[in-house]
């Protein structure tokens, strides 16, 4: 019978098993994916968001490397208890320059996607130096070595470039002034007019209250502080952007 | 055996290492290559000492083809039981960090390095292995054909040890990706594709020259697995470097984007390589251990089409209410809850295979390990769809409930059908008439039970809390807890789960020595618990 | 752009109709009555001696 020995052929054809285990995964990415990448909503662009300062780009770097991720979200959800806790729920745009995202999936601390201005630049270096110092309860670990290790960045313009070939806007202009600018953020003395033209709302200052030296520490507030500053939802439409 | 071109590949591979270091863009990138360097020196002094200098001709005494490869799966299983209790004693460690922060030492022991070497070493080193050797045993046996490509079978298995290495010390160096489970930087993971294209060729050339006509179903799930982790491993991981001599790179995709398909990812990690993986390895080993066929092997085929096709979909639930649109949201929800028919099925499968053979479960600690692995399957994937649903993901997300439900399908269902395994292959590749002891497995069986039980009951207690001390009221309107307190609510539990933990790990501890001494020889003299009782002669 | 459209054609309009009476198809050709041998000979592949 004809139709049995299709059958055998079915489940005897190994490349058949293979190709058509393929293809049943692959379209759910397909269709779940790629939409993303042509819907308005997901790719608009909200007034404020700029690409990462040098510094804060370094900045992020550390809070990666160290794993920051693995307790602290960045994504506000639409609630009335975590809008009042943390501020704005986030908008798929405040994310339009991460590579790769933060939002996180758990939150053993509180949420940082709007942790920016939230304290002092003291209040960050005193708690990474000793969490339990300034929240008793807290369960973090002590990042105290950040504050001793000098900010090594090989070649800060290579970080821009490699961000510019995955899609983020730094200009030429910008990566060629990515190394001054990376040392002038942290400086209070430096002069900054072209830093802040370059990244509107860029935070200045000695941030680790240490003004010799450029220390891992000086990066990773800079990035906190920055951190959901830059959209001003005085200004912003809430019907606008809705989802 | 002589293994030349190899042992040059090494010592080759062992100079890169050396360059590598040598002409770092950056100082971890140096570290990281030193760390390769010496690897692959100790390798190569080794694979050199092996090397026989006798004319040709007089050392082919090993030449014979024995009809099974079952050397490289000696040592997948005793890498799994290494890896595992690894795996367990980091993951000990973190839950104790929780509790007690001062145990954190900074900089390379800090939690935020440590707890990807807990996830990745218990899923990709202790699950990986596991999938690697059970997957080699059962297509050997199922195809009555010797593994295909010879020594690739090696390479697969070193490969994926090397990988492991690599990916282990650059968590603890601070080299990170920040994607979960996906944490290795890119020069990890391309490494980690060369290893798994060698994979798929050894399985799939062993299913095609098979001597058996039908593709026996288990591995249906194995192809599957190998297939679909290979997708998403290179999707995911699509990343620009900042240098070819450095660690650091930027993922492809960006916010939104970048979320969907690292939880597409993250999600399918669960359905394909802890879920079709093991599935393969139930249906294989528990009719083999009970001794009976598959309880419907034409459910069998409807569970795999409809796992696979619906498993893919469910990513979005990792997203649930955040900036990701809406639609996307509602898609994987309802294929979520969706999966929970295919999941129960095969769960109803496993189960019913023991019809007319349930007295095993008393007299066999071996079965009564599987059982339990299917029956925790069960739980958690009733769990999963239901934490799917937006509703009660507003309440589960960000909090501790999430993790004691990983834990429940991950030290319960994946754990336990390992562990059902390794005591089956143990004694069958090292020739021994039986265990060592089976008291001992009986003593793990309980102590993982009861820790998993332990664990998953504290963390659900404590995920529930959590959430609601967030998001409780008072009758002004104002948020009653800060942050920091709730935080402070989670100690009793944080030790409760360490205890629960630090039980799983006695029971492998115990896993390890019991394998150990059968390997060895030795036989415990005992009464098997359960078994008939020895009869008296009349007096 | 266009290979994304055309997906998104494959996966709203006939193709869904397609991959879902692919599954339907799968299940019916599983549990056809010709199909019970030939599963109970697959089932016992690992109960063979080894």
């Amino acid at each position: 019978m004809g139709l049995l020995e299709k059958h055998q052929f079915i489940e005897r054809n190994a490349t058949l098993l293979l190709v058509g285990s393929l293809v049943v995964v692959s379209i759910g990415g397909i269709v779940e994916i790629a939409p993303l990448f042509y819907l308005e909503n997901t790719i608009e662009k909200v007034e404020g968001m700029r690409p990462y300062s040098p510094l804060e780009l370094a900045g992020r770097s550390i809070y990666i490397r160290e794993g920051c991720y693995v307790c602290h979200s960045q994504m506000i959800r639409p609630f009335r208890d975590e809008v009042e806790r943390y501020g704005h729920y986030s908008l798929a745009a405040e994310s339009m320059y991460d590579h790769s995202f933060q939002w996180g999936s758990k939150r053993t601390g509180p949420d940082l996607a709007r942790v920016g201005d939230r304290y002092s630049n003291e209040w960050h270096v005193q708690h990474l130096v000793e969490p339990r110092d300034v929240v008793p309860e807290s369960v973090m670990p002590s990042y105290a070595f950040l504050k001793e290790t000098p900010l090594k960045v090989t070649d800060v313009s290579m970080e821009l470039k490699a961000n510019r070939a995955v899609g983020v806007p730094y200009s030429d202009e910008m990566v060629a002034s990515a190394k001054a600018d990376l040392a002038a953020q942290a400086d209070p003395n430096s002069d900054i007019s072209g830093l802040l033209q370059r990244y509107p709302k860029a935070k200045i200052g000695d941030f680790d209250g240490d003004a010799q030296n450029l220390t891992e520490m000086d990066a990773l507030v800079a990035y906190l502080q920055m951190l959901g500053t830059l959209v001003d939802f005085s200004t912003y439409d809430d019907a606008a952007g809705y989802r | 055996m002589n293994y030349v071109s190899e042992t040059i590949l090494l010592a080759v591979g062992t100079f890169l290492a050396l360059l590598g270091a040598a002409f770092a863009y950056d100082s971890l990138f140096a570290a990281h290559m030193w760390v390769l360097f010496f690897v692959l020196l100790v390798s190569t002094v080794v694979m050199l000492r092996k090397i026989s200098f006798a004319p040709a001709g007089q050392t082919s005494k090993s030449s014979v083809q024995s009809e099974y490869f079952d050397e490289v799966i000696k040592y997948g299983t005793i890498a799994t039981v290494f890896w595992g209790v690894v795996g367990f004693l980091v993951g000990v460690v973190v839950a104790l960090q929780l509790a007690f922060p001062d145990l954190n030492i900074e900089p390379w022991f800090n939690f935020g390095r440590v707890r990807p070497l807990h996830t990745s070493a218990v899923i990709f080193a202790f699950g990986g292995n596991a999938l690697i050797a059970t997957s080699f045993y059962v297509v050997q046996r199922t195809c009555r054909a010797r593994l295909f490509g010879g020594n690739l079978a090696w390479f697969v298995f070193w490969g994926y040890q090397l990988f492991i290495v690599m990916a282990a010390t650059g968590y603890l160096l601070g080299i990170s990706q920040s994607r979960e489970y996906a944490e290795p930087e890119w020069y990890v993971d391309l490494w980690l594709t060369v290893v798994w294209v060698a994979y798929l060729l050894v399985f799939l050339g062993t299913i095609l020259k098979r001597k058996e006509p039908h593709i026996y179903v288990a591995n249906w799930f194995y192809l599957s697995f190998i297939v679909t982790i290979a997708m998403l491993h290179v999707v995911n991981n699509l990343a620009i470097p900042v240098s070819f001599l450095g660690v650091k790179s930027y993922s492809a995709f960006a916010g939104v984007q970048d979320a969907l398909t690292q939880w597409w990812y993250g999600h399918n990690a669960v359905g394909f390589f802890l879920t079709s993986g093991f599935l393969g390895m139930m249906y294989y080993f528990v009719p083999k251990q009970v001794n009976r066929p598959v309880y419907s092997y034409r459910l069998s085929i409807i569970h795999f089409w409809a796992l696979i096709f619906m498993y893919i979909w469910a990513g979005p639930h990792h997203l649930h209410y955040t900036a990701l649109p809406d639609w996307a949201q509602t898609l994987g929800m309802v294929f979520s809850v969706m999966l929970w028919m295919p999941s129960w099925g095969g769960m109803i499968n496993g189960l019913m295979t023991l019809s007319g053979a349930w007295d095993k479960i008393r007299t066999d600690p071996i079965v009564r390990m599987m059982v339990m692995a299917i029956a925790f399957y069960g739980m958690a994937t009733f769990e999963g769809p239901m934490m799917s649903v937006k509703a009660v993901n507003s309440l589960s997300h960000y909090t501790d409930w999430t993790i004691g439900h990983v834990h429940s399908g991950a030290l319960g269902w994946n754990g336990m059908i390992t562990f059902g395994a390794i005591y089956y292959l143990t004694p069958k590749l090292w020739n021994r008439r039986r265990l060592y002891s089976l008291q001992l497995v009986n003593w793990h069986f309980w102590l993982a039970t009861l820790g998993i039980v332990v664990y998953a009951a504290v963390m659900w207690v404590a995920g529930v809390q959590q959430g609601l001390m967030w998001r409780e009221y008072d009758d002004q309107g104002f948020l009653v807890y800060s942050f920091a307190e709730s935080v402070a609510a989670m100690f009793p539990y944080y030790v409760l789960r360490a205890v629960g933990g630090a039980m799983f790990l006695t029971g492998a501890l115990l896993m390890a020595f019991n394998v150990t001494m059968t390997i060895l020889g030795y036989e415990r003299q005992e009464t098997v618990p359960g078994a008939a009782p020895a009869l008296q002669p009349a007096e | 752009m266009e290979a994304y459209t055309a997906l998104r054609q494959f996966a709203d309009s006939w193709g869904l109709l397609g991959m879902a009476l692919f599954f339907l198809g799968v299940v019916l050709f599983t549990l056809r009555p010709g199909a019970d041998a030939q599963a109970k000979e697959a089932a016992q592949i690992p109960l063979k001696e080894d």
